[in-house]
């Protein structure tokens, strides 16, 4: 589950991580209020920030500065509602303006090859981490985590080194650092990045300046298996950016993605969802959607998994593909039946289950004039051709 | 010979008693897998499924009772990697976790102790793991299979089920069929499962069956050109038509940042020479093709 940057950044103050403060707002007089108290606390300039779950704000001009309040309402009435990706902003984050000396990235992600956690820093900071590793990937140092004990002060001064930091700022990294690795823990998030990390310099009164670390930007994602216990980050799903059939399918306990072809898919396994998608569009069709209904799926999932489908007015051809082991097909046969007899649309449908009661699923189907094919291959064609006939 | 599981398992079940564990266990026994104990705190020296299985309330007890040396895990998340360092602990030499939904965070401390050990962990979020004709753990329908000599490994489930039943309709048996499990953390990668095949004399092709999201697939191709030269391959891989940056049902299934690709992984199988399937019923005639003699 990804999280709002404001959301993100209150997960690593928690731990204690250098976050300038920030006000989330919704309306531009919000922002305004939010500019007020910046002003107040002594900035002079405040950046305001979209905040949408998807990368690339700055280039698509979600992020810009403001050195007054009306700039800084003038500025978020600009961003509010503004089209990013294809998600309406309809929050923006305000923090005070600093001078940044220098940026680097710092992110904490689970590596699959090594089962760790790896810590990746570089100091070529305020770029996607991606394009780094693309342009220059000698630039990007890491460090495993011990599986046992966790990111030890010395692997973390080792990367700050790697980076280029000396000193003060060396040892603030290093408790950054340790507390990227317990965020990804205390939240069970399977990646946190900070980029920017920045060095700022802080005047003190008597005008001698101190450089300091600190976090600009944050991305946390979490781990959709640990979710159950940490009741409280369920609270920071963004339903605003959520297409609603995704809570309804989390409330069947499938797993729905919506695409944009033509061809609806139930199936059960997630590979094997994958695959007939994959098929279908080896057949030359397009596939309306990603559905697996999971093992052992009862009548009222089956049910819910085709209104799911059928909610989609793109749909011209449903494609159900069900290799039963624990799954019955005579089950899913019966909810298919109902639900597609049901509909007001007379979306054409070709169903294929093989495995545990098969047989009986097949003489049901039949019974209720349901297409039917015996091979994954057959199935993929037969829907390709349906749904191109219905098209016309 | 066959790998992992095979006529010396002999199986401890735990969560007999629960609905999955004592469906899968029924069914293992009617495959003919040796299942010796089941475990399940405090109903220890009871008897499940109708009287025949003994239950144990620890693992300990089930090696040292049953004489168990390989274990079956359907616990629920919130107790499943308890249950496999248990295992471990106990003595247990396989560990085959179907578990789904464990966090992946749980999973390092899990799997860097399995391996410490010497234990070999297969999954978690996995079906299991079939040698016909000899025993099944797990998960994998019993039907779709055929004894012979092609080694099937998959990080998915019902995929699996739908290659090696292509494979049987095709007239090619299998040495063993293991799902990996489709998480990002899991204790036997590709790149395990390839060296135990290549170890295997009864193995003599071997199908791979990958999907989006990291890099083992990758991993596996390196290997593969090295070492697997002379043993006929065919692979196929899940996900081509899978939008980035999301997650396709497995929790590892994922395409980010550009990387874990099907097209990455469907370019490095072929550059080791290894023929991918468009579709599994694909997969029989590109492993006659790379040279396999049933």
């Amino acid at each position: 589950m990804k999280i709002q940057e404001a959301d993100a950044k209150s997960l690593l103050l928690a731990q204690g991580l250098p976050v300038p403060a920030w006000d989330v707002a919704r309306t531009p007089l919000e922002a305004r209020t939010a500019a007020q108290r910046l002003f107040n606390a002594g900035e002079a300039r405040v950046v305001i920030k979209a905040q949408v779950l998807v990368g690339g704000r700055g280039k698509a001009g979600g992020v810009k500065l403001a050195s007054s309040l009306d700039e800084a309402e003038e500025t978020a009435s600009r961003i509010l509602g503004m089209d990013i990706k294809g998600i309406t902003v309809r929050k923006v984050l305000v923090s005070g303006a600093v001078d940044i000396a220098k940026e680097f990235y710092l992110g904490a992600i689970i590596d699959r090859a090594t089962r760790r956690i790896v810590l990746m820093a570089s100091a070529e900071g305020g770029v996607e981490i991606e394009e780094v590793a693309r342009q220059n990937p000698g630039a990007i140092h890491q460090v495993a985590a011990d599986p046992q004990l966790g990111l030890l002060a010395f692997q973390a001064r080792g990367l700050g080194l790697a980076v280029g930091l000396r000193d003060a700022l060396l040892s603030q990294f290093v408790t950054i650092a340790q507390g990227l690795y317990s965020t990804m823990k205390a939240n069970d998030a399977d990646l946190v990045e900070v980029n920017p990390l920045a060095i700022v310099s802080d005047k003190s009164p008597d005008g001698s300046v101190a450089p300091r670390l600190v976090c600009l930007d944050a991305k946390i994602t979490l781990d959709d298996s640990g979710l159950a216990r940490h009741p409280r980050l369920e609270a920071l799903r963004d339903l605003d950016e959520e297409d609603p059939t995704d809570a309804q399918a989390r409330k069947l306990g499938i797993n729905f993605i919506r695409l944009e072809g033509s061809i609806g898919c139930m199936v059960n396994g997630a590979g094997l969802a994958m695959t007939t998608m994959d098929l279908v569009k080896h057949y030359g069709g397009e596939p309306a959607n990603f559905l697996d209904i999971g093992g052992g799926a009862r009548h009222e999932t089956v049910c819910g998994a085709m209104e799911l489908i059928l909610a989609d007015s793109n749909v011209k051809a449903i494609l159900v593909n069900i290799f039963g082991g624990i799954t019955r097909g005579d089950e899913v046969a019966e909810g298919l039946i109902e639900a597609w007899a049901s509909q007001a649309r007379k979306i054409p449908m070709v169903v294929r289950i093989v495995g545990t009661n098969a047989d009986e699923a097949a003489d049901m189907l039949r019974k209720a004039n349901v297409e039917t094919a015996t091979s994954l291959d057959e199935a993929a064609e037969k829907a390709v051709t349906l749904a191109k006939g219905a098209a016309r | 010979m066959s790998i992992l599981v095979g006529s010396d398992t002999r199986l401890v079940v735990q969560g007999i008693t629960g609905r999955e564990g004592e469906f899968h266990t029924r069914a293992a026994i009617a495959y003919g897998t040796k299942v010796v104990a089941g475990t399940r705190p405090g109903k220890g020296g009871q008897k499940a499924i109708d009287g025949t299985v003994p239950i144990f309330d620890t693992v300990a007890g089930a090696v040292d009772g049953a004489g168990a040396n390989t274990s079956v895990i359907f616990i629920p998340a919130s107790g499943a990697p308890d249950a496999i360092l248990e295992a471990v602990d106990a003595g247990i030499k396989t560990i085959i976790c179907i578990t789904e939904g464990i966090p992946a965070l749980d999973m390092i401390p899990v799997v860097a102790r399995v391996r410490q050990a010497g234990v070999v962990l297969i999954g978690p979020n996995c079906p299991g793991a079939t040698s016909p004709g000899k025993a099944k753990v797990g998960i994998i329908p019993a039907a779709i299979h055929r004894p012979g000599g092609v080694g099937v490994v998959s990080r998915s489930g019902t995929l699996t089920y739908e290659a090696v039943q292509a494979m049987t309709d095709a007239g090619l048996g299998q040495s063993t069929c293991v799902g990996i499990g489709g998480d990002p953390i899991i204790g036997t990668t590709f790149l395990d499962a390839l060296k135990l095949f290549h170890d295997d004399a009864e193995t003599r092709g071997i199908v791979l069956i990958g999907e989006i999201g990291g890099s083992a697939e990758e991993e596996a191709a390196a290997y593969a050109a090295e070492h697997l030269r002379g043993i006929p391959m065919a692979a196929f891989i899940a996900g081509r038509t899978a939008p980035p940056g999301r997650r396709m049902g497995h929790a590892g299934a994922i395409i980010s940042g550009g990387s874990g690709t099907a097209e990455g992984k469907i370019s490095a199988l072929e550059a080791a020479g290894i023929h991918v399937a468009d579709s599994p019923t694909q997969l029989p005639r590109l492993l006659l093709e790379a040279g396999y003699k049933p």
